[in-house]
């Protein structure tokens, strides 16, 4: 892992892994298998054009306009895509709502299934062993490493993602964002509010 | 199968030690990058399916499988589905050199172009099927105990369970069969299953678990 290396990694010989992608990359491109320009399309793509920003944007959309969120309720993949956010991982969407006595929290315990389209590529412990396995038989105990602690009498449904349906949780809103515009609330929506291991940002912290 | 990858239920891979969301880069090495790249862009030639890639990944050694970074699991199903779908040789991996190049216009390449297009359209795996759903919401289902050597997407910690059918999806391409190659529809469900009877009495009485699941999984109990 990146950080248990403190070096210059400028200075560092390339690892075994970053030697042999290097190898399978020459050899696929060299045979005209893999266009070197599409690979970079790919990493600007999923780097820094489809992130969690997306899903914000939809959450927020759905705190502030109650047709939207009747759309959403009726047909995800066709209310977030009113938004333009389709496409690859996110092809069969269904939102969850968290509410007072509900609270929803998403894994994929067989690989790494995540909505691409509103939350971009999962982080690394989304798709790490201890995540995967105690999410769903341990999940307040998950929770409360992210410093989530629910009452003892709130419903936890677990959606373990073993098909192409994706899910996306829609937090709460936080209290005292009554009046708020949907590029105040943005901010709030934390990725990890939107997996269910968090809720969203409190008004407080508002940093927008 | 029953491999490394059915982890759900599983104890003894300790703290989660999730990095800050604000903090944590996209890429922890600057070759997952091209991991990421590289698997996209050869899936995108359509010589398998997503079930088949993740059929051979879940194939690793489990040893292998457990002490792997997620994109080094990645590389290593990518160069042994190369290999297999005759994309690239063992002998040229072993040398790094070509040896023979494709026919010309033999695969359909991504182009820089398409990226995305491609990915903006997505593939969606419904399908409509002729069969009438055998099941509704609202139904009690009993998850199959079945143990299938290949390609499976019922995890372990659900077989032999009862629980509710919440949602019907209509027709997917079945992931079983989608592994081997063959792409054909059954119908899909997420089912309730209620936390103390998948963990027993410590679990919340009101917490509970959803998985998707195929009709083939299920049956009436």
């Amino acid at each position: 892992m990146a950080h248990d290396h403190h070096g210059d990694e400028m200075t560092e010989p390339p690892s075994e892994m970053a030697l042999r992608v290097q190898a399978l990359e020459s050899l696929l491109v060299e045979k005209g298998l893999v266009d070197p320009k599409a690979l970079d399309v790919i990493v600007d793509r999923y780097e820094n054009r489809v992130g969690p920003r997306n899903g914000a944007h939809v959450v927020a959309r759905a705190w502030t306009d109650p047709d939207y969120l009747e759309r959403l309720r009726a047909n995800a993949t066709a209310a977030i895509g009113e938004l333009d956010y389709t496409g690859r991982q996110g092809e069969h969407m269904v939102v969850v709502e968290n509410g007072p006595k509900v609270h929803h929290l998403v894994v994929c315990t067989l690989c790494s299934c995540y909505p691409w389209p509103v939350l971009g590529l999962p982080p690394a412990w989304y798709k790490s062993s201890p995540y995967r396995s105690r999410a769903v038989i341990d999940p307040r105990g998950v929770m409360a490493e992210f410093g989530t602690v629910l009452d003892e009498d709130v419903e936890v449904k677990v959606w373990d993602s073993t098909s192409e349906v994706r899910f996306l949780v829609l937090p709460e809103r936080p209290e005292g964002t009554e009046g708020w515009t949907m590029e105040q609330l943005i901010p709030l929506v934390s990725r990890n509010s939107m997996i269910g291991v968090e809720k969203a940002r409190p008004a407080s912290g508002a940093t927008a | 199968m029953n491999g490394p990858h059915d982890m759900g239920g599983m104890h003894a891979f300790g703290a989660i030690n999730p990095e800050p969301e604000e903090t944590e880069p996209l890429f922890h090495e600057p070759w997952e990058r091209k991991a990421l790249a590289l698997t996209l862009a050869c899936g995108a030639l359509g010589q398998w399916s997503i079930d088949e890639a993740r059929s051979v990944r879940e194939s690793l050694d489990p040893a292998l499988y457990t002490s792997s970074s997620y994109y080094r699991k990645w590389i290593e199903a990518l160069t042994r589905q190369v290999v297999e779908k005759g994309l690239l040789t063992s002998e040229e991996l072993e040398t790094a050199t070509v040896r023979q190049m494709p026919e010309p216009d033999s695969y359909r390449v991504l182009s820089a172009e398409a990226v995305d297009k491609v990915y903006s359209a997505g593939g969606p795996t419904s399908m409509d099927i002729d069969n009438a759903p055998l099941f509704q919401v609202g139904d009690l289902v009993l998850a199959r105990n079945m143990n299938p050597v290949g390609h499976t997407r019922i995890p372990r910690y659900v077989r032999g369970h009862v629980g509710e059918i919440v949602l019907w999806h209509g027709g997917h391409v079945f992931a079983d069969d989608s592994a081997k190659g063959i792409r054909r529809g059954e119908h899909l469900y997420t089912v309730q299953f209620m936390a103390r009877d998948l963990w027993g009495p410590e679990a919340a009485a009101q917490d509970s678990v959803m998985v998707d699941l195929w009709e083939p999984y299920l049956e009436a109990p």
